[in-house]
């Protein structure tokens, strides 16, 4: 984990390269945060600014969510017969699997898109942080080479933490974490592809209904429908959302639970065969319900009907815009 | 006390297809088979039609059960509609099962317009497989009342 800041390094100079040659108008990245320990991101528009940019463990959003807005067809822009710019993305694996989920659902121009692939080491899970220092909050922190991180807790101790102790399920479970289609690749030490066959999802189906419905009550029930996970997901690109809809008008707008179940089904729903599993969703959560479990269950159900993993290639349909004759069909009552 | 008797005589949603599922049933009426009562068909022009939301909202709105039918498939009017239905059901059919609602809840079939018999005897075990089932309290709007919500 030495190499974050010579990766780091690599990276700004590949943008100021970008820039230089005019390859890109502007570049998605990551640069400080205002709390220790977090990154925030940043749009780059020339090469000076590429010095901002940061490159280590708490870049954790997924950027790919704020490229569709560059590509919107406002019909004023039409007219004006401005051609779309051209933007580079810092992508993580799960970045780029975004990035060719959007390309493929034709929100974003495959031309017009440069992927820049860092190695990624895994991000990190800062409610895990807060669980390590005791309840206590981050008051201040920095990542030091080797992969330790030293934290400052909110009541004064100084602590070092291990990023392979903090980092993300997400991380921890990632099978792609490699950027196939990178048009820059910045090489370095990546996390391993590690590959758990969907073991938390398989022993959550093992519970009884009655349980199961019960977790997934007692988790939706915290909900405070502020649509963060929806915000924060490439995938949720849509104009008019069913949850805010209103011919018809699925939802109500209250805190009826029913209505915030219908809201989560629904999402979750959308993202069959779509999602990348960037775990976006649940950083973005403010309650920290567990989004994951659920989410997960769809795509470990579209890989074994379907045989889809969705972000790799941008030839092959999703699953739900195909069929085939032989289709499973053995949910299917006979009379 | 209401909840061991409620569920005597469910209430079902039945999504049919207006070519097959929905001939079927007008088939089953015409040549007099019996079948119970408790279905509530909504014709629809095809079971590519059902948004996943629709079932979701029937059990939101108190159905104890929803069923759609459509065409067998190779049979669909619109060449590939129910095919590519099947697929969301089927997802759908797993997922609504892991969040705990009861298999038995939602329901897929396939009857073609001349299964006027198949069909009489479909909805009697889907009438059966519900009726052993718990009233739907799961997925119900707890809160009644249109003007709040604006419902139409």
């Amino acid at each position: 984990m030495g190499g974050t800041e010579s990766i780091e390094n690599k990276l700004k100079d590949a943008v100021k390269d970008l820039f230089l040659k005019k390859k890109v108008d502007i570049v998605i990245g990551f640069e400080k945060g205002s709390l220790p320990l977090t990154s925030r991101p940043c749009f780059i528009r020339s090469s000076d600014m590429a010095e901002r940019l940061v490159w280590n463990a708490s870049c954790t959003n997924n950027l790919a969510v704020y490229l569709p807005r560059f590509f919107q067809k406002v019909p004023r822009a039409k007219k004006s017969g401005t051609p779309p710019p051209v933007v580079g993305i810092v992508a993580k694996g799960c970045d780029a699997r975004s990035v060719v989920g959007l390309i493929k659902e034709k929100q974003i121009l495959k031309e017009n898109v440069v992927i820049i692939g860092m190695s990624c080491q895994g991000v990190i899970d800062r409610r895990k942080i807060e669980s390590f220092i005791d309840g206590s909050f981050i008051a201040g922190g920095r990542q030091e080479p080797g992969g330790i991180l030293e934290i400052t807790t909110g009541v004064g101790d100084k602590k070092k933490i291990k990023v392979s102790d903090v980092l993300a399920e997400s991380c921890i479970e990632c099978q792609y974490p490699h950027v196939e289609n990178a048009d820059v690749r910045i090489d370095g030490e990546s996390i391993t592809a590690s590959d758990d066959g969907y073991k938390a999802i398989k022993a959550f189906e093992e519970k009884s209904p009655e349980e199961r419905w019960q977790y997934f009550t007692d988790e939706i029930s915290r909900c405070i429908r502020c649509y963060a996970c929806r915000q924060a997901c490439p995938n949720c690109y849509c104009k008019v959302c069913f949850a805010e809809q209103t011919l018809p008008r699925w939802i109500g707008p209250g805190d009826e639970l029913s209505d915030v179940m219908i809201y989560h089904i629904g999402r979750i729903f959308h993202q069959a065969g779509r999602c990348v599993e960037c775990n976006a969703c649940v950083r973005a959560c403010p309650v920290g319900i567990d989004l994951r479990l659920f989410t997960r269950k769809l795509c470990m159900d579209v890989k074994e009907l379907f045989g889809y993993i969705p972000g790799l290639s941008i030839e092959e349909l999703p699953p739900l815009l195909r069929f085939e004759l032989n289709d499973n069909n053995d949910f299917i009552t006979t009379g | 006390m209401e909840e061991k008797k409620e569920n005597n005589e469910p209430k079902i949603v039945a999504f049919l297809c207006n070519w097959c599922s929905y001939a079927g049933a007008d088939l089953a009426g015409v040549s007099r088979f019996q079948y119970p009562a408790n279905i509530r068909v909504i014709r629809i022009p095809c079971s590519g039609r059902i948004n996943p939301l629709f079932i979701v909202k029937a059990l939101q709105e108190g159905a104890d059960g929803v069923l759609v039918s459509g065409c067998h498939p190779g049979d669909c009017h619109y060449i590939s509609g129910n095919l590519a239905a099947r697929r969301k059901f089927a997802l759908l059919k797993n997922f609504l099962s892991y969040l705990g609602i009861e298999q038995d809840r939602v329901q897929f079939s396939w009857v073609s317009a001349s299964e006027g018999n198949i069909f009489a005897s479909l909805i009697k075990k889907v009438v059966d497989n519900i009726k052993k089932l718990p009233a739907n309290k799961k997925l119900v709007r707890k809160r009644v009342g249109v003007q709040e919500y604006g419902w139409y």
